[in-house]
């Protein structure tokens, strides 16, 4: 079929990778599109537990590249799609376990049978990293808009380019739109302005965030949710549709808080 | 009125917190950028080594680029020591937009006919 590899990656930890994977795996399976998530965490294993899957898994990807199993006996179905797959990472083994070109041929097996890979990339930018961007075609980078998650970010850029991953996609998470507007928080155009890469999207603070990761359903899930909201755009955008921007302001937008302003003058 | 604005940017441009963030990230990228490719600043000095000597003749051996922290600004200093300026004339002018530097002797390249 020949799908596309995407790694989802951020220099700084915590920022929201794993988060950003699961939402929008899951986002691009209710799209119809056949999804597989790589965790190339090793070590560190996560996605599995914020997909709810932790408790199916058999097999693991060292396991995979060490020839122990097959690759398809490894993949494990998700509860709500079935055009939507997790690898899961090894999690009593070091990042040395998989090497940069057994990473790239896994991922070529992977989008023969899919229109998307999404590989969940762990913290830093050693082994692990250079493991996990091995195979991609594309990359997202995660960032919270704050300075040292900005300054990792275009650490990244670099690194990138280097492994010649060209024009890399910039997703925005956490957003707080009252301290933005208070002037505290780095806003989309400050951010954009210092990295100069292009917008896939942006994702607001939400508690149902950690609500949904509690219960192990991505928030895409949850048609109520901001942030699910978000990352539905943001699986659309990926898979190459146009969606406008949305504001993040829950008091409706710069015009309306004009209107009211006006109101509040007459 | 300035109550107005205020009320509709918020604190925003009174010096608020995501300014100064803003200005220190800009400045620390051009470090951090500069950290990981010095193999740039060997380029650029012979860049401009090359720029400079179609006027004069500067000593390579002591020529110096680097990047200079001034506040929060950041200014890219390059120290050029200068041994002679060339006469300018017409003839050495065309020579510089040709960029050999030499009026009238081909380098490297065959000179163009005019
Ligand atoms: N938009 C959001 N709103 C609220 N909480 C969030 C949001 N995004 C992520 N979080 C929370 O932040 C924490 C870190 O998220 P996550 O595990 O996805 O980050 P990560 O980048 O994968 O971390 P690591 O580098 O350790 O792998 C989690 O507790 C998650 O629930
Ligand atoms: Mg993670």
């Amino acid at each position: 079929m020949g799908g596309e590899v995407i790694v989802i990656t951020s220099g700084k930890g915590g920022v929201g990778k794993t988060t950003a994977v699961a939402n929008l795996g899951t986002g691009l399976a209710m799209l119809g599109r056949k999804v597989v998530l790589v965790d190339a965490d090793i070590g560190l294993r996560n996605l599995d537990i914020v997909m709810g899957l932790e408790n199916r898994i058999v097999y693991d990807i060292v396991n995979v590249v060490e020839g122990r199993c097959k690759l398809r006996q490894a993949l494990i179905r998700d509860k709500r799609f079935d055009n939507l797959f997790l690898l899961p990472a090894a999690q009593s083994r070091d990042k040395d376990a998989v090497t940069p070109e057994q990473m790239k041929a896994l991922c070529q097996e992977l989008t023969r049978d899919s229109d998307y890979v999404l590989i969940d990339c762990p913290a830093g930018i050693e082994r692990g990293f250079k493991n996990a961007v091995a195979g991609a075609d594309r990359a997202v980078i995660v960032t919270t808009p704050d300075v040292s998650s900005v300054r990792d970010a275009d650490r990244i850029v670099g690194l990138l380019e280097a492994s010649e991953i060209d024009s890399p996609q910039l997703l925005i998470n956490r957003v707080k739109p009252s301290m933005v507007r208070r002037g505290d928080m780095l806003d989309i155009g400050d951010v954009m302005d210092i990295l100069a890469i292009e917008l896939i999207g942006i994702v607001p603070d939400d508690e149902d965030i950690v609500v949904s990761t509690n219960r192990g359903e991505p928030a895409v899930l949850d048609a109520r949710s901001r942030a699910g909201q978000a990352f539905r755009n943001i699986a659309r955008r990926l898979d190459g549709e146009e969606v406008p921007f949305m504001s993040l302001n829950e008091s409706g937008g710069f015009w309306s808080r004009l209107k009211r302003l006006v109101n509040i003058g007459r | 009125m300035f109550e107005f604005w205020s009320r509709l940017w918020g604190r925003q441009g009174a010096g608020c917190s995501k300014d100064v963030a803003k200005e220190r990230l800009r400045t620390v990228l051009v470090h951090d950028r500069a950290s990981v490719a010095p193999q740039v600043f060997e380029k650029l000095k012979i860049d401009l080594i090359r720029a400079a000597s179609r006027y004069m003749d500067v000593d390579e051996s002591r020529t110096q680029v680097k990047l200079h922290r001034q506040d929060s600004a950041v200014a890219l200093v390059a120290n050029m020591p200068v041994l002679r300026l060339k006469h300018y004339t017409e003839q050495n002018n065309k020579a510089a937009r040709r960029g050999d530097g030499r009026p009238g002797k081909a380098q490297g390249r065959p000179a163009p006919r005019h």
